[in-house]
């Protein structure tokens, strides 16, 4: 293991200091230590060359060469780009101006969308709303369950009108469409909102099946579920731990479903997290949330210098 | 690969990342690159194809084709076989538990789960599940937050009795840097080898993750003795290039591939067929 960046950038240029300008070298040496250092963070490669690009020419500039500590300099202009991309000042969450506000959750398989669904809902009721939470998936095994269990544990209501895939019996062979739900998503969403609005819940929020990007058919029944409900923030909800492959995820998600938001999840591992950087610059949407922990109260919300600093291990 | 007859810096860091962005890391792949540059000097400019076919090779030689990656999943000594299923949080463990159960029954294994997940919301219905779906008993308690290693035991146990083939035990996901989860897993370990050896422990890592895996294994391997790999999710846009580094590190082989939901999602691992996918 190397050590922190800011470590080895004050090295590279510790026998500079005061010499003036840098040489073209200097600054190439740099910026390797800083691609290596974002490449083991996770952060996908395209975004890597974009960032390294941005921040050469910078380092190239007046600021680092006048600079006492050069090291220290490019150090800082590196934490500023990361902080800028991932979003300066977080946003809040949107609220309907007629209520309900309805918010969807979408994303890989086990990202941790149906726990964050629970956070959620805690966090606002905590704060005075009425929230709901929708059943949609129907298709992993016991996801409606799973979600039943976690209302309780955030003492809110959950709408659950179909029980999905708890039957023991395989979607393959019962319903002839591979393993895409017991019963119609889509119309438990709907039902979901509509139910809201009769029983004055003033926040839906509708847990969705885990999908892969690739897959047409199940990304096609998200964007059915987002046609169908309007909602006022669709929330992509990402681990942390995810590698190379954010990209592609969330440009499809963004595709599929046009995500208004972004939830880090598993923030609590010991992940560098460069995925938020990834995410953040391909798809420009805000990272709205930090998921920390398996327990309803593990949310926070999201702060870009802290995943600056961790993304590089300063 | 090779502009006007040559291997350029171009040439070679289109290598490096298609390397890369298969999430193979830096280590690993900057290792890769440099074998291949020292072979394309020893033997003058060859041809694109040779190069490829050289890449081809020093990778399968990283993945190491010649590992046992058999399951132990047949009666030992007159007891059936225990395989433990660990992983950090999501990574697919129950569903590798349910379809691995599919693939044992159809070889005509009597199965017995254990569903040592006590704390997920809805964990043990969702084990259940799958072992309804596949024709097998699960033993589990209906307490949430029972001790998940005396549920493990009484599977193992139960297992003994009904002169099972194998007994599958789920655990609960947890994160490798919380200390006193790792703890736990090991008691589970511990209170099931005061009925029976542990003779294999399957750490399921999701093909999406990137250089964190390399941390999962190692500190999976510590608590409880990891013996092979399930990489899961192959079926989506991810490569898992992080098995690379996590096989020669470690020396544990990946020795099954998830590429599904479904019940029938469930392959061995092919290290060749990895290698093509990675480089494609
Ligand atoms: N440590 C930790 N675990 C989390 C966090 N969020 C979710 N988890 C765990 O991750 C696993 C998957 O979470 P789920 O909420 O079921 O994920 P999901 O996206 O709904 O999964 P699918 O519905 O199967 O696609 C569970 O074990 C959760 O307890 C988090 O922030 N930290
Ligand atoms: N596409 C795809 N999805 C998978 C695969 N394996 C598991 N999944 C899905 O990933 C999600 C999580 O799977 P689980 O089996 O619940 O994961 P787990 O490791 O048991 O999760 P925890 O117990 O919460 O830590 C579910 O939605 C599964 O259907 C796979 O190989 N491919
Ligand atoms: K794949
Ligand atoms: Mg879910
Ligand atoms: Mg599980």
């Amino acid at each position: 293991m190397f050590t922190s960046l800011s470590d080895r950038l004050t090295a590279t240029f510790k026998n500079l200091r005061g010499k003036g300008r840098l040489t073209e070298s200097d600054v190439n040496a740099t910026v390797r230590d800083i691609r290596l250092a974002l490449l083991d963070a996770d952060v996908a490669l395209p975004v890597v060359k974009e960032f390294t690009r941005g921040v050469r020419e910078r380092a190239l500039g007046a600021e680092v060469s006048q600079a006492l500590n050069p090291g220290q300099q490019v150090v800082k202009i590196v934490n500023d780009e990361l902080v800028g991309i991932l979003g300066g000042e977080t946003r809040q969450l949107r609220l309907a101006k007629q209520p309900p506000t309805v918010i969807m959750l979408a994303g890989l398989q086990g990202s941790g969308k149906t726990t964050f669904a629970g956070k959620l809902a805690k966090l606002l009721k905590d704060q005075g709303h009425y929230p709901l939470l929708v059943a949609a998936d129907l298709q992993r095994p016991n996801a409606v369950t799973q979600l039943e269990v976690v209302a309780e544990r955030a003492e809110v209501v959950c709408f659950a009108p179909e029980r999905g895939n708890v039957g023991g019996h395989d979607a393959v062979t019962e319903s002839g469409e591979g393993t895409q739900s017991f019963g119609d998503p889509v119309w438990v969403a709907r039902a979901g909102v509509g139910q809201a609005k009769v029983r004055g819940y003033d926040v839906v929020i509708v847990d969705t099946a885990g999908r892969l990007a690739v897959d047409e058919n199940l990304m096609q029944q998200a964007r059915d579920i987002r046609d169908e409900i309007q909602p006022d923030e669709v929330l992509f909800v990402i681990d942390a731990m995810i590698g190379q492959a954010a990209v592609d995820t969330a440009l499809a998600f963004q595709d599929g479903v046009d995500f208004t938001g972004v939830v880090l999840s598993k923030l609590d591992g010991d992940a560098r997290g460069g995925a938020a950087l990834s995410v953040a610059s391909v798809t420009g949407r805000p990272i709205m949330y930090a998921s920390v922990g398996e327990q309803t109260k593990d949310i926070e919300v999201f702060h870009p210098d802290r995943m600056a600093s961790r993304i590089l291990d300063m | 690969l090779l502009a006007g007859g040559k291997l350029d810096d171009e040439a070679w860091e289109d290598v490096e990342d298609t390397l890369l962005q298969a999430d193979l890391g830096v280590e690993a792949t900057t290792e890769i690159v440099d074998s291949l540059k020292q072979r394309v000097q020893v033997a003058g400019v060859p041809d694109e194809d040779e190069v490829r076919g050289w890449l081809h090779e020093e990778l399968l030689k990283q993945v190491n084709p010649t590992m046992d990656r058999r399951i132990a999943a047949t009666r030992i000594d007159g007891r059936p076989a225990v395989v433990l299923v660990v992983g950090v949080n999501g990574t697919g463990k129950t569903t590798t538990v349910g379809k691995l159960a599919r693939v044992l029954v159809a070889e005509d294994k009597d199965v017995v789960l254990g569903a040592a997940d006590t704390f997920r919301a809805a964990a043990a219905d969702q084990l259940e599940t799958w072992g309804d779906r596949v024709g097998v008993a699960t033993v589990r308690s209906d307490r949430e937050g029972a001790d998940p290693a005396a549920v493990a035991f009484d599977a193992v146990k139960g297992g003994a009795e009904t002169e099972a083939d194998v007994v599958l035990v789920d655990t609960a996901g947890r994160l490798h840097n919380k200390s006193n989860l790792m703890d736990e897993l090991g008691k589970i370990k511990r209170v099931i080898e005061k009925q029976s050896p542990i003779d294999e422990v399957l750490l399921v890592l999701d093909a999406t993750t990137g250089q964190n895996g390399m941390r999962q294994a190692e500190v999976f391997s510590q608590a409880v003795d990891v013996t092979g790999i399930v990489l899961t999710k192959l079926d989506g846009t991810a490569k898992g290039g992080i098995v690379v580094a996590v096989q020669r590190a470690l020396g544990v082989p990946v020795k099954l591939v998830g590429l599904g939901e479904g019940p029938d999602d469930l392959a061995p691992f092919d290290p060749a067929a990895f290698v093509d996918a990675v480089l494609d």
